[in-house]
């Protein structure tokens, strides 16, 4: 919400005399929408009686949710055998899905912090819903290290507090590097999508009938009175946070790259993997949102709000962070020529032309290719479209992780000790229903929680600025 | 003459335009006023200055938990790592500000991010669940489309007619008494 106090009656006196073309910058909220429609139209989502795709639609979720839960309920009974884990992979889907849960939340804080930073008004639209789906996606990520550890009664060891024996974790193992970054940035995520939302969540308030729906949405609101000197300190407090999450999102996921780059594994141990891996996260990210966005824009009729400028300037980061990951690809390879290391010559050769060629492939055509066709406006404006592609970019970026962590522990320095991995039933039913997981949370979310950001929406019109005549 | 009442809280007027009340203040502000607030649905461009507000103090809160974060997490891995239970890896020193930095990154962040948070509460004086204004008839609308002005009757330019009167010039719509 922090803006520049751009003066407009302080003309330079050059421009009169260039007199510069006019560009109009694209409107962000489409025919000229007012206020009081904004409210209508978000507290509406919260007001109107359940509608029935929403029932449906959650019963699924809850359907494939169950799945995490017998998954886990058969390992955490029966052991981390059950995954399939073995020598020489014992990093398996565990790593895999819980880098791509994390890597997904990283576009909700982009568009929520950077996207703030840099002034770019159009995130207003989204980023409640980029945001909700941040803290989503990292509860979802937190499950698989959670589990992995084995026998996860003892998942306490993880933060520092001595055990039975008085020995504390050590804090020179990225892992717990990971424990600190993760839980800082659920943390984070959770104060900034709250505080944003009590402005909503007072408006909501204030419209209320029901004696529960003034209850609910009143103490949440923590009686907020929408007065200018409680904007002032709001306001200063959400640009803070918004600078505190810029480098906090951008240390997660290099914390979580050095996961890997840290360990003197062939094809992990690369000084890359940090930009490289946030370059990806934020590529998956903008791609999850999409595939959230669309249908609920076109479900909610959100149309004028969330326009073709909004979903063209997903597209465009879409392009250029796969682009960027593509290049990262290439860039791999040419260090792992120049290396002159065996092994670090043969890790990259064994990912395109090994035994796990397939997803090598899978993974380039999905995050290299596929975007591309992004340069294109008519792909941009066919929305069916945008959202396949979007698709096929998660798709892409879970083998990105799976084709990493997989490749590398499978074939490594002795073939003596070479193997080849593949999951068990247990793995698949844990990572599919983490999908119903998250969705049951998004559900909630878009049923109870205003969708968009009303009080910043409202900021981007046009008769928001009061220089305006 | 100030006939105070003790059961009102102050006069309120509604605007329509952002930038009614945005000239509006401005005025409220030279004519000395202290103690006044502008209800506003979403924070208006320029509007701390339009009521002569100074700087907010949340970042003194940051800084505060940044500063507390970074020592905690120097605190908590130099006592577990080093005092408490000194654990060799690597033949290397027991603690350095290096090999924990992550850690130290995260707790500043965490902590700067709880002072910022909190900040807002403390300067915002929230929670609070009763106040006059939310038995206003229109401060309901002020959340929607609504712009408001509220003089406080703590403040002593205030008077209940010359107030009024005060608001009128300003252009305000529905000057009305809010009771305390």
């Amino acid at each position: 919400m922090a803006h520049a106090h751009d003066n407009a009656s302080e003309r330079p006196a050059i421009l009169d005399k260039v007199r510069p073309a006019e560009l109009p910058r694209s409107p962000l909220i489409l025919n000229n929408r007012g206020f009081h429609w904004i409210t209508d139209k978000v507290c509406g989502i919260v007001e109107e009686p359940t509608p029935l795709w929403w029932k449906v639609t959650f019963c699924v979720a809850l359907f494939i949710a169950s799945f995490t839960f017998v998954g886990l309920t058969y390992l955490v009974s029966t052991g981390t055998g059950t995954w399939g884990l073995r020598s020489p992979v014992g990093w398996g889907w565990a790593i895999v899905n819980f880098v791509f849960w994390v890597g997904i939340g990283h576009a909700g804080t982009l568009i929520s912090a950077i996207l703030c930073l840099l002034r770019q008004k159009w995130r207003t639209s989204i980023n409640r819903a980029a945001e909700a789906m941040t803290i989503f996606a990292v509860m979802c990520a937190g499950i698989f290290p959670l589990f992995h550890v084995g026998r996860v009664w003892f998942g306490w060891w993880l933060f520092p507090l001595p055990n039975q024996n008085g020995i504390w974790p050590q804090f020179r193992s990225p892992l717990e590097w990971d424990v600190f970054a993760v839980s800082t940035y659920f943390t984070v995520s959770a104060l900034f999508w709250y505080m944003g939302m009590i402005p909503d969540l007072g408006a909501i308030r204030d419209r209320a009938t029901t004696w529960w729906r003034k209850t609910f949405y009143g103490v949440l609101a923590m009686g907020w009175r929408n007065g200018n000197r409680q904007w002032s300190n709001f306001e200063m407090a959400y640009l803070l946070l918004a600078g505190l999450s810029t480098p906090l999102v951008l240390s997660v996921h290099t914390i979580v790259s050095f996961d890997f780059a840290v360990s003197n594994v062939p094809g992990w141990h690369t000084t890359i993997f940090p930009p490289y891996f946030v370059a990806g996260a934020i590529f998956s990210g903008f791609a999850m949102v999409l595939t959230l966005m669309l249908p609920l824009r076109a479900i909610y009729r959100l149309h004028d709000v969330i326009n073709q400028y909004h979903i063209d300037n997903m597209c465009k980061i879409i392009l250029a962070t796969g682009t960027m990951v593509g290049y990262a690809y290439a860039t791999e390879f040419f260090i792992a020529a120049y290396s002159g290391n065996a092994y670090e010559k043969f890790a990259f050769i064994n990912r395109a032309f090994g035994q796990y060629a397939w997803a090598y492939w899978i993974m380039v055509s999905c995050n290299v290719i596929t975007p591309q066709l992004f340069w294109f406006k008519k792909v941009r404006e066919n929305h069916a479209l945008v959202w396949i592609i979007c698709l096929f970019v998660n798709v892409g970026m879970w083998f990105e992780r799976f084709v990493i962590t997989v490749t590398s522990l499978a074939n490594d320095y002795l073939p003596s000790s070479w193997g080849y991995y593949s999951p068990t039933i247990v793995d698949i039913f844990t990572f599919f229903g983490t999908f119903g997981f998250f969705s049951v949370l998004f559900l909630l979310f878009v049923r109870f929680l205003p969708l968009l950001p009303m009080a910043e929406v409202k900021m981007v019109t046009p008769q928001a600025d009061p220089h305006a005549h | 003459m100030n006939e105070r009442n003790e059961r009102i809280h102050g006069v309120a007027c509604t605007f329509r335009k952002a930038a009614d009340v945005y000239h509006a203040a401005e005025k409220v502000r030279d004519a000395g006023w202290k103690k006044w607030d502008v209800h506003t649905p979403f924070p208006i461009h320029g509007m701390d200055q339009a009521m002569g507000l100074p700087r907010s103090p949340v970042p003194r809160l940051t800084l505060l938990g940044g500063v507390t974060g970074f020592l905690t997490g120097c605190l908590l891995t130099w006592y577990t790592n080093s005092a408490d239970y000194p654990i060799v890896v690597g033949g290397k020193p027991f603690w350095s500000v290096i090999f924990p930095f992550p850690v130290l990154y995260e707790c500043t962040i965490l902590f700067a991010a709880f002072g910022t948070f909190f900040g807002q509460f403390i300067f915002n004086r929230l929670p609070r669940h009763h106040h006059p204004l939310f038995d206003h008839p229109q401060f309901a609308r002020v959340s929607d489309d609504t712009f408001m002005i509220v003089l406080e009757a703590t403040d002593p330019n205030f008077h209940v007619d010359e107030s009024r009167n005060f608001l009128q010039s300003l252009g305000g719509q529905e000057i009305t008494i809010v009771r305390d």
